[in-house]
């Protein structure tokens, strides 16, 4: 009972004309499209890693040819990381700065991790559904999206003025723990959010308080994606460099921070210093920091998601 | 197999429901229920979808408690005690009134840890490894898991969880246990097992089970509960109602409403 047309349509020849299932122009046209799309992204972050690699890495190796003068060098990744800076480029070390940015991120982890997971916990397992939880969920993206730079002021005010820390490595942690919390507690709620209800209902059918549910069942199996926003938070803080700035981390500092209250200076912050000096040389030892900034990150990076696999891979 | 045989001959009520309606906000889910458990007996609900018989279930164990907006009206009483009286903590009610739900749910942990964990919570884990022996045995799962506690629950087969479930349940040694369609997410074979595990289960508990299965109901249970939706005045609401309650072998020969009837031949449903 086919119509004519569809007859004709269904007929053999058309099935059997021994073409393989092929793309029309308009098609094959924006998959192209596509594919320039992708190389020019690709191409713009691989030109910056070669010409960062290439004049960074002279300053991180033993090719470097010692001038007829100055005996002292750096050419060595550990030397690099040990020595203070100077004023000669070719014996500056990021030691300082790179102990500084380790102190921020062990502030930053200690402050951000109990209070923007506790935050996120609250938020989605026990806050009633009314007006003022919702007006909070809203500031909560909001904050997520302000410039850093504001940051900066609000930790100044805050914790350099108010609160006397004073211009340390502290407030330097502490204004980077405001700047990530928003991120930190929306990743940690969609982790939450992610844990099935059955497994809160069963938990509660066998005569468990909602406190063992959620702290018992819920939240273990949600801190794989809780880490995973933790880490990715602390890679977008230990890059930031404005708000540090503004309140007022150093820039020429000749000493390791030893406690939370020193001053200090931290990897992004040297860079910037360094390439502001009119030297030619100082763009190898920039680059270096940068190299370095780069591999930090990587390293967090390839930590979000290996803990996120080896998770993915228990269930 | 643990053969405790305790064999009720008297007809104790274990639940008492009079005039009992849940409503989720305005929407009346569920009314006009009276009935009386008989303790030690697989009492089933059914009938056609919507009628409200998983909404009724849920408030044997306070379950509906967790909905935002969920209102109960009537009594229902659990050995003379009213279930919804402001005295009562609603987690002791779901440690003796325990609930495995329509798709399994296992903990994502070890098959061990999703029994110490009820075992935990209740206080009870004096001789834990012999509590979560005689849980998997009672729910006829030992056998198949005793060299493999430490697998994790959501590698066992759908109907392997499903007797994780009860035997996890069954733990924490309560008096009855609600059954939510408790087989419709598994296949024949799986479902007999259960069905064979639910006789055995009511010597030492009391058993309500919600099935869309008529066959299953006819051939499991011993009480039967029939339930049907009237669709309000204008057309947009439909209210589940109890029709009839019966024994169930009474019931499947000579029901006493027509609806009955008509739903056990097939004619709706």
């Amino acid at each position: 009972m086919l119509l004519e047309s569809t007859e004709k349509n269904m007929s053999n020849e058309t099935l059997l004309t021994g073409k393989k299932a092929e793309n029309g122009i308009k098609e094959s046209l924006f998959l192209f499209t596509l594919y320039i799309c992708v190389t020019i992204a690709i191409l713009t972050l691989m030109t910056l890693i070669y010409d960062v690699l290439s004049t960074g890495t002279t300053r991180l190796t033993s090719d470097y040819e010692v001038g007829l003068i100055t005996k002292i060098q750096i050419d060595n990744p550990v030397d690099f990381l040990t020595t203070l800076d100077s004023r000669y480029p070719d014996r500056a070390g990021i030691g300082p700065a790179f102990a500084g940015t380790v102190w921020l991120m062990i502030i930053v982890v200690s402050v951000t991790f109990p209070f923007g997971t506790g935050a996120a916990i609250y938020l989605q397992e026990f806050a009633p559904k009314n007006r003022l939880t919702r007006f909070i969920e809203l500031n909560l993206t909001n904050l997520a999206g302000v410039p850093s730079v504001i940051y900066g002021l609000l930790g100044l005010a805050v914790f350099v003025r108010l609160a006397g820390f004073g211009r340390s490595v502290l407030s330097g942690g502490l204004t980077l723990t405001l700047l990530i919390l928003p991120v930190v507690i929306v990743a940690s709620r969609e982790a939450l959010k992610a844990v099935p209800d059955t497994i809160r209902q069963g938990a509660l059918a066998l005569g468990a308080t909602k406190f063992q549910a959620v702290f018992r069942q819920v939240v273990p199996s949600a801190i794989p994606g809780m880490v995973t926003g933790m880490v990715l938070g602390l890679s977008r803080a230990i890059g930031e460099t404005a708000p540090l700035i503004f309140m007022g981390a150093l820039t020429y500092v000749n000493y390791f921070p030893d406690t939370p209250l020193s001053g200090f200076t931290a990897i992004p912050i040297q860079v910037y210093n360094w390439i502001g000096y009119p030297q030619a040389e100082w763009k190898e030892t920039a680059s270096a920091g940068i190299i370095l900034l780069l591999g930090l990150l990587l390293i967090m990076n390839s930590l979000a998601i290996f803990i996120r696999n080896r998770y993915e891979k228990d269930l | 197999m643990d053969t405790k045989e305790t064999i009720q001959v008297s007809s104790e009520n274990v639940f008492n429901v009079k005039d009992l309606s849940v409503s989720y906000g305005d929407f009346v889910a569920i009314k006009n229920v009276n009935m009386d458990i008989t303790k030690n007996k697989i009492t089933a609900f059914i009938g056609p979808s919507g009628c409200g018989k998983s909404t009724l279930i849920r408030t044997f164990n306070r379950m509906n408690d967790l909905i935002l907006g969920a209102k109960v009206n009537g009594t229902i009483t659990y050995q003379g005690v009213d279930l919804y009286d402001k005295m009562v903590d609603p987690v002791q009610v779901r440690r003796r009134i325990g609930m495995v739900f329509q798709k399994p749910n296992p903990f994502p942990k070890t098959i061990k840890e999703n029994i110490t964990f009820g075992l935990k919570v209740n206080n009870m884990t004096d001789n834990i490894d012999d509590r979560v022996e005689k849980a998997l045995t009672q729910a006829a799962l030992w056998d198949e898991v005793k060299d493999n506690l430490d697998k994790n629950a959501l590698e066992l087969s759908g109907g392997q969880q499903q007797r994780l479930c009860i035997a996890r349940t069954i733990a924490v040694e309560p008096d009855t246990i609600l059954m939510d369609e408790p087989c419709s997410a598994l296949d024949p074979v799986a479902t007999k097992r259960i069905e064979d595990l639910m006789q055995e289960l009511v010597k030492d508990f009391s058993i309500l089970i919600v099935t869309h299965n008529m066959q299953q109901a006819s051939r499991s249970s011993d009480y039967c509960a029939f339930f049907t939706t009237k669709t309000s005045d204008d057309g947009k609401r439909r209210t589940g109602e109890l029709v009839e309650f019966n024994e169930t072998s009474i019931m499947f020969t000579t029901p006493e409403q027509e609806l009955t009837e008509q739903y056990i031949s097939g004619r709706f449903g």
